[in-house]
């Protein structure tokens, strides 16, 4: 069953390579917000298995969309992504997946 | 009491693409082990030989600061802050990625091998400024000496970077013995012998091994042949 992984990131470019990345691999399934609002409005629509907060989200946006999507969906698991797309991003998924983070 | 872990060469992460062989230390890209994600805040450490003229296109990183010491050859750095350059052995570049930062990494030489090591450490801070800087080092100051090419400070030896790690390298002769202090309580040593043999805390290591430790105060080393050279990561243990 495939993976629905949320990308939230402010670069829209950045957010543009991670679309095509989390579509890449047949087990995930990726959508992308570049606004809170947005990645909300998402979460009430779509069951989401996973969050990854991209670059700039400061930290009261941070507070403010873990609050949000927690409450949405409690249990979703929600962990930074440190950018270099493809590069961290399959073990940042399958730490968090595994269990081992 | 001090711990450490040994990182065999030969356990490394492999993928050759033909014009890109690459050897990575910690999971990346398709390279996942559980075991091996992270060394405190060192992320990756990537061994790339890449032929003559070829490279990675333009692509974006944010919120890493990014070092790169090519060991053999020249890369040419194009980013989307406007900086171009060529960066040649006995250079360092670094990219404080933060709110994010497109580049492209290509040999800059047509006809020769490019070998280099490219290391992330996650920073401490967050959605920083994007910056470069890249700085030629006096190779003869690492003779039999552990030459601090990185620190945390601008006013320091070598260039800076927005986390609490010390980077140094050192090229030694057989037999020649030394010690390192670390630099912060709370961090660790990564040390990578880039070629030939050392002995470091009692622990033999050839090329392209690693070892890292923790828990202590101070290293110590021998090397164990001619032209041992040594790149030291001296790093915060915990993910601030």
């Amino acid at each position: 069953m495939k993976l629905t992984i949320l990308y939230i990131g402010r670069d829209a470019e950045i957010t543009m390579v991670m679309q095509r990345l989390l579509n890449a691999r047949n087990e995930w399934m990726g959508l992308t917000a570049c606004a809170d609002d947005e990645a909300i409005a998402i979460c009430k629509k779509q069951h989401l298995d996973l969050v990854l907060l991209g670059n700039g989200i400061d930290q009261k946006s941070e507070n403010y969309l873990r609050e949000q999507l927690i409450a949405l969906s409690p249990g979703l698991k929600i962990i930074q992504h440190y950018g270099g797309g493809s590069g961290l991003l399959y073990g940042e998924i399958m730490t968090t997946i595994n269990g081992k983070d | 009491m001090s711990q450490f872990i040994l990182h065999k060469e030969n356990t490394r992460g492999q993928a050759n693409h033909g014009w890109l062989n690459a050897h990575h230390s910690f999971s990346f890209a398709n390279y996942y082990n559980p075991e091996r994600i992270h060394f405190g805040v060192l992320r990756v450490l990537n061994d790339d030989s890449i032929e003559g003229g070829m490279g990675f296109g333009a692509h974006p990183h944010d919120n890493m600061e990014i070092i790169t010491i090519p060991l053999e050859g020249a890369i040419a750095h194009k980013d989307s802050m406007g900086n171009s350059a060529v960066i040649k052995s006995g250079e360092i570049q670094v990219m404080s990625a933060g709110t994010g930062i497109s580049h492209s990494e290509f040999n800059a030489n047509a006809n020769e091998q490019l070998n280099l090591l490219q290391i992330w450490l996650f920073p401490n801070k967050k959605n920083v400024t994007p910056r470069y800087d890249q700085m030629a080092l006096d190779v003869e100051a690492r003779h039999n000496n552990f030459q601090q090419i990185l620190s945390p400070n601008a006013d320091d030896a070598g260039v800076w970077i927005h986390q609490d790690a010390w980077f140094s390298l050192g090229k030694f002769d057989e037999g020649f013995e030394t010690g390192y202090k670390i630099k912060k309580s709370g961090n660790g040593v990564y040390a990578f012998v880039i070629n030939g043999e050392a002995t470091i805390n009692g622990q033999t290591l050839g090329k392209r091994d690693a070892i890292g430790i923790w828990d202590t105060e101070s290293i110590n080393f021998k090397a164990g042949s001619a032209d041992t050279e040594v790149l030291l990561m001296d790093v915060p243990m915990e993910l601030s």
